[in-house]
């Protein structure tokens, strides 16, 4: 087999982290990590979403839109096949477990909107991984930007409570905190 | 409508709503294509034209479509815009494609787009619409190519490519590497935070003047 994926694993949660340095998913990042409860939920679903869409895409990349000649409607058919999964998602989860989808509740429906999901599943078929390398590739930058949300989000918890100038708070202490944490995740670079 | 409410909702994107400094929406691409004066404003522009379009087409189809659908169906209008941008840009400035990368199909998942559909196409008339789009989208072209401009001048000493510190300047690697995004954005909004705070506080400041001198 050609492709490492251990290498395709640890590349896509540490080296190439989404939130830390290839800004995929920023949105939720900056929105929803300001607890750790509600980062590790956010994170669990993101995961689970793009584990599964990095294996539909494949398929209707490459048994419904190159057989057709169809490429260049990637973009869309990629887009509509995320948004039906999320919905279908919310519905399973609601059904199987009403505690889970309580705790879930508003951050299902923003994945549609995580540029990140788009992002594996169309970086996915430009690096040309196979199905089991896609998968791979899909739960390993899920769990990237689970590992970057959960511990910005004991970082916010703590920012919270200090004392900072005016024009500080918000978004731009957070932001600068997240600038800090990207020069630490810029340390795993030379693992790889 | 009135000409000076056009020119309200046209400055409502470009100043008092600024996508990037005040709404804090679009952050993905606002810090990954920032790297080069040259990527910021192509970004910029690729996101105002896909804005106009589809503010328009929402708006022209807003009473047709049923509201229980209507998510699915602006993800459809926006992501065929996206993908004529796509194959715009491939064919003729193969160089931007290129450096933008996957970035421009990710216009589609873009929250300014979907928050301009969502809060003002899906209410207004068409010709609002579409000032509403032009103004936001050059707002947040604007925003781009500030951020953009701080980061290549700190990190290469260039601006659109051209040296402007001279050579001696060593180039400070970490403002184009992903910590310069996120400190470049948060330091820029620290100060425009400060003048902001600086303008309100003289507006209330005359205000209570007004209100002491007719008491």
């Amino acid at each position: 087999m050609k492709e490492n994926l251990w290498l395709i694993l640890l590349g896509s949660i540490l080296v190439n982290n989404f939130v830390m340095s290839k800004f995929y998913g920023t949105c939720p990042f900056l929105g929803v990590s300001k607890k750790v409860s509600t980062a590790v939920g956010m994170g669990v679903a993101v995961t689970f979403v793009m584990g599964v869409a990095s294996l539909v895409t494949y398929f209707v990349q490459y048994y419904i839109l190159e057989p057709f000649d169809l490429a260049y409607l990637q973009t869309i058919a990629f887009i509509l096949v995320i948004a039906v999964l999320v919905q279908l998602v919310e519905m399973v989860i609601n059904k199987t477990s009403p505690s889970l989808y309580k705790a879930l509740g508003v951050y299902l429906p923003l994945i549609t909107t995580n540029c990140a999901v788009l992002g594996v599943t169309i970086l996915n078929i430009t690096e040309s991984y196979s199905l089991l390398g896609s998968v791979v590739n899909g739960v390993g930058s899920a769990l990237g930007f689970m590992l970057a949300i959960v511990l910005f989000a004991g970082v916010r918890e703590r920012l919270e409570n200090s004392n900072i100038p005016a024009c500080f708070k918000g978004y731009p202490s957070t932001l600068i905190a997240a600038g800090l944490m990207s020069i630490a995740f810029l340390g795993f670079q030379g693992l790889i | 409508m009135a000409k000076h409410e056009y020119k309200k909702i046209f400055l409502n994107g470009l100043i008092t709503e600024n996508p990037t400094f005040r709404l804090v929406l679009g952050m993905c691409p606002t810090l990954a294509v920032t790297t080069s004066v040259q990527n910021g404003i192509g970004m910029g522009l690729a996101t105002t034209f896909v804005l106009v379009c589809s503010n328009l087409v929402i708006s022209l189809i807003r009473n047709f479509v049923p509201s229980k659908v209507r998510i699915p169906a602006y993800i459809v209008v926006i992501a065929t815009f996206v993908t004529i941008v796509q194959l715009l840009l491939e064919a003729f400035l193969p160089e931007l494609s290129a450096s933008l990368g996957l970035f421009i199909p990710l216009i589609v998942v873009n929250c300014i787009i979907f928050a301009r559909a969502e809060s003002f196409a899906s209410k207004n008339s068409p010709l609002p619409s579409v000032v509403d789009g032009l103004g936001m989208g050059l707002g947040f072209t604007c925003s781009l190519t500030i951020l953009s401009a701080i980061r290549e001048l700190v990190g290469a000493g260039t601006l659109l490519g051209f040296p402007v510190l001279g050579s001696a300047y060593p180039g400070i690697l970490l403002f184009i590497l992903a910590p310069g995004g996120y400190l470049t954005l948060g330091l820029t909004l620290v100060a425009f935070n400060a003048v902001m705070g600086k303008i309100d506080a003289r507006r209330r400041a005359k205000a209570a003047a007004a209100e002491g001198s007719v008491a």
